[in-house]
This record gives structure tokens, sequence and C-alpha cells, in this order.
């Protein structure tokens, strides 16, 4: 039944097929997406006419490749914007949260950690609507007794920003605080005891031992940034992120553009996630 | 030592208090006491608004809006169900049956189709069902069958997609708490005599049942609040009850029966946690941790 176990021969091939189904249906989607960018062919589908780059570089007028594509272009570039600033915000916000709730002892501090984790149980959908409704309410309220228009309480992207890092931060305080519990304090102790303030403390003892979490949490939160869909889906004004212009091209039955789009996010997004492998692979050998 | 600490603690904690703080409060705790707000305000037929329990009636009493509720809740614990019957086998195949060696390459194979986006998956398996999809072209192609068959926009291709979509989660809480199990108790198990359902039954999955309770809550979650899968898989008469809050808030415009929709779905998905708790015996507390 386990390794340390004898097996029928029917047990193990049974075994084995399973997982090569399990495999097969869990890539089949994604290999097919892939190869589908490179066809030369005007639909998302087969027959196989052919390899071609056109999809991707294609000048028009017939095929107009990713690169030329401008509002494809445009809503990465916006994407890039958005998932720049989650990751700034919520990092920041979530090391003091690690701080917070790992070096300090404060009245309801269980009832924080809760409310901390909460974001990330709540649905996007959910969230999204109720920062909507808030962020409405406080412009009305805002105009009507001082008079001040504020626009950038109405939907756009910054209201996406701060709407992804309620519960991106959420994540990145989860990394971070699973490296300050390893964190041995005595370390500390000494450079309290060699005349050291806490600020010097942190600065150059803690925040250096935190460093490859805190880049890591980054890194989670520029990913789920970019591909948020459900709590941006409501924040959005005129300018969709990638995610929202996809949707919407996706709907519509898709292109070999969506395609060479998928292409290009599954290699960035590869490239991230292996740096972020080998950075805490790095890190963790140390 | 701790005193030495203690005494730096002031300044400390108001610079790592703060920010958190304003996180919690303007983004979460604030927006949602103000859609709680929204959801009982309404406007009544002389164009009056005033408070009301006007929007949490309609849900009870338009069997369209009820019943896309109770669609999403039964899928989403169908859903839950199909992942945990193929979860479980593959977290027993990569933590007991394979060698060491593979188990590094399988453990990352699992997790590398869910750094792609949940969008770019769905287009995956709408090119691979749809009528002029790769399965239709090639059984034609085959001679097969003749005419192009529509296997999207209906119950089942929605099913393959949430399946397919939050596998991951189920697993990586399963492989943890299969981890911990010693071979040696499925060992003695099996020198006693046990079967192989025997085992199954008596000693791996109580041992599981940890991680067993706070996959499938994941999921569920997960399932319930999802968006993009129902709205591109599903069929016409599939909507899933995201869908009716992005109806009521995005083109009806009725921001206050969108608000009760959404702590309608809180509280019918937070019930259906706790039932699920309350049969199995768990606690949320060892669940979650």
């Amino acid at each position: 039944m386990i390794r340390t176990l004898p097996t029928t021969r029917t047990y193990r091939i049974g075994f084995g097929v399973f997982a090569a189904a399990y495999f097969l249906f869990l890539f089949a989607p994604l290999v097919i997406v892939g190869v589908l960018a490179f066809n030369d062919s005007m639909f998302p589908s087969l027959p196989w006419y052919g390899f071609t780059l056109d999809w991707f570089i294609g000048k028009g007028p017939k095929k107009v490749g990713l690169f030329y594509n401008p509002m494809n272009m445009m809503a990465i570039l916006t994407s890039l914007r958005v998932a720049l600033g989650v990751s700034l915000l919520s990092t920041v916000v979530g090391t003091c949260a690690a701080f917070l709730f790992e070096q300090e002892e404060f009245r309801f501090k269980r009832l924080f950690y809760l409310l901390m984790i909460a974001p990330m149980v709540v649905p996007g959908v959910i969230l999204g609507i109720s920062i909507l409704s808030f962020a409405n309410s406080l412009g009305v309220l805002l105009e009507q007794s001082l008079g001040i228009d504020l626009r950038l309480l109405s939907p756009g992207l910054l209201l996406v920003t701060f709407g992804q890092s309620t519960f991106i931060t959420t994540f990145v305080t989860l990394v971070i605080i699973a490296r300050l519990k390893k964190f041995d304090r005595t370390l500390e102790d000494a450079a309290y005891n060699l005349g050291a303030t806490r600020l010097e403390v942190i600065w150059h003892i803690t925040l250096k031992y935190l460093r490859p979490s805190i880049i890591g949490g980054a890194a989670v939160a520029f990913l789920l940034s970019f591909e948020n869909f459900n709590t941006t889906l409501f924040l959005i004004g005129s300018k969709p992120t990638l995610p929202i212009a996809l949707f919407a091209q996706i709907r519509d039955g898709g292109s070999p553009v969506v395609n060479a789009v998928s292409v290009l996010l599954m290699f960035s997004m590869s490239v991230v996630a292996l740096g972020n492998l080998y950075l805490s692979r790095k890190s963790d050998a140390q | 030592m701790m005193n030495s600490r203690k005494r730096k603690i002031g300044w400390g904690f108001v610079i790592f208090f703060t920010p958190v703080f304003l996180w919690l409060a303007l983004l979460f705790v604030l927006p949602h006491l103000e859609l709680l707000r929204l959801s009982f305000l309404g406007t009544d037929y002389y164009g009056k608004s005033g408070v009301t329990l006007e929007n949490y009636a309609a849900f009870f009493k338009e069997p369209a809006y009820w019943m896309t509720c109770a669609r999403t809740a039964v899928y989403s614990i169908i859903v839950t169900l199909i992942i945990l019957m193929i979860a479980l086998p593959m977290a027993f195949y990569i933590t007991k049956v394979v060698g060491l060696r593979v188990r590094g390459l399988l453990t990352l194979m699992i997790v590398v189709p869910f750094w792609v986006s949940v969008l770019i998956r769905v287009y995956g398996w709408m090119i691979i069902l749809r009528e002029s999809g790769i399965i239709n072209r090639v059984l034609i192609g085959l001679g097969i069958w003749k005419t192009p068959l529509e296997m999207l926009y209906n119950d089942a291709s929605l099913m393959v997609g949430l399946v397919h979509t939050n596998l991951l989660f189920m697993l990586v809480p399963i492989i943890g708490v299969m981890d911990s199990l010693d071979n040696s108790l499925i060992e003695a198990g099996s020198n006693l005599g046990a079967g192989k359902l025997m085992i199954w039954w008596k000693i791996i999955i109580p041992h599981c049942m940890t991680g067993i309770m706070s996959g499938s809550i994941i999921v569920f979650m997960l399932v319930t609040g999802s968006y993009i899968t129902p709205a591109l898989m599903g069929g016409k008469n599939s909507q899933w009850f995201t869908q009716q809050i992005y109806n009521q808030f995005i083109i009806a415009f009725n921001w206050n029966q969108g608000a009760a929709f959404g702590f309608l779905l809180l509280a019918i998905s937070s019930l259906i946690v706790w039932v699920a708790l309350r049969i199995t015996g768990q606690k949320l507390g060892e669940v979650v941790k």
C-alpha cells in the first residue's frame, strides 16, 4: 500500500494511471492555450495551419499582434502600475502588522489578529462592493459637508489599488510572520545590551533577517494583484486592468491575441515565481 | 533583559499599530459597516427613503433570488466533495506511494498551474470544450461523430472549471497532514490483516480530518465566491449568486439590494461551514491552524 509494503502490479499501475490523468487534466488547458498562440489561423482553435509569431509581432493588416494591440498593451501597463502600488502598500503595512503581532503585546490582540485574517476569508466580490459603497458614501459626505469633490474616491485605479491591498496585505503579513516566528530574539537582546536603540535593532538586525520574506511577500502581492478580478471588477473606472480587459474578450469568444497575452503572462509569472522560489530556497539554506 | 525591551515598547507600538489600524478600519471594518447600513436602507413607493427590511425580504419573496443562492450553495458543496475525492488519493500518492525523489517534482508540478491566472485556465477549457473547440475538431476529424456538440455552457462544464481552478487549495492542507501520518501505523494495520478500505477508513481519514476540513472550508468559500468560472463556463440557467450581486450593483444600480445579497452570501456560506464543522465534530480553531 505504501512504499515500505509489498504491493501488487495492478495497484501500482492503477495509481500511476490516476496520477497521469490528474496531470493531463491539470495541464491540458494551459498547454492548449499556449500552443494555439502560435497557430497561423484567425481563430484560437484547430486545425493547425503552421507556426507563426504573427499574434505577437504581426503588424497587420490581416493579423495585428499583441505588441501592436493598443487595448491590451494599455491594460498590461495599467495592471503593472496597480500591481506595483499594491505591492508597495501591502508590503509596508504587512511588515508593520508582522512586527505588531509577533513582537508587541496589547489588549484585544487575539481579536485584532482575527480581524487581520478576515479579509482573506471574505469573498473578493464582497470586499469590492463594500469598498465601493464606503468610498462613495465618504465622497458624498465630504462634498455635502465641506464642498470638496474628491475625484479620487470615485471608481478608478486608486480605489482598485486600495481595494486589492485590503486582502493582499493579509497574505504578505502571513508570509513575513512565518519568518519572524523563527527569528532568534536573543540576537535583539544582545544588541540592546550593547546599547542599541529599538530603531537600530529593527533596522540593522530584524529587518535584515526578514529581507527574503519581505521580497517574497512583495512578489506574492504583485502576482495576486496582477491577476485579481473579483475585487477589481467593482472598483474599476474607465481604465481596465488586464484581467478585466481579458474577461471581456474571452466572453466574446477570445482571439489568438488573447492566447498571445496568456503566453506572455504564463512566461512572466513563471519567471517571478521561480525567482521567488530560488530566493526562498537560498534563504532557507542560510 | 525583558525590561529593556518593555520600556521601549511605547513608540514602537504606535508605529506598528497605526498603519495596521488604518488598514483594517478604513478598508475593512468601516466599508463592511457601510455595506450593512446600505442593506437596511430603501426607498418606498412615494420616493421616501428610510430604514427597511425590504431588501432581505425580497430575497425570500423572489424565487429567482433565493433559488440562485440555493443552487450556488448546493453546487459549491458538490464541487468541494469532488475535489476532496480527487485530492485524497493524489495526496496519498505523493506523500506515501512515490519515491522521495519523484515527490519533489510532483509537488512542483501540482503547484505550477496555479501560478497562471484563473481567467487563462478557464479560457483554456473554453477552447477545449466549445462547439468549435479542440475535442469536437479532433473527434470529427477522426470520424467518431459527425456534427459538433456544444460541451460548454452547461452544469458539467461549470463543474470541470470549478474543480480545475480550486484543486490546489484542497491538496496543500491534506498533503500537510498526510505527511505527518506515521507510516508504521499503516504497516501495523496491514500486518494485522486490515484491507485497504479499512486502513483508509480507520487510520488515514481520521488522521487527516483537520486537513480535510480546512481544505474543504477554503475550497467551499472560494467556490461560492467565484465569479469568472460561472460567468464564462456556466449556462444561461446556471447563474451564480455573485452574478446576482454584480447585476444589482452595476446593472440595476440597486446598491441596497446588492448589499443585502452580499451579507446573505456571507451569512449562508458561514452557516454551511459551521454546520460542516458540527457534523464532523471539528473545532474551527484546530482546523484554521
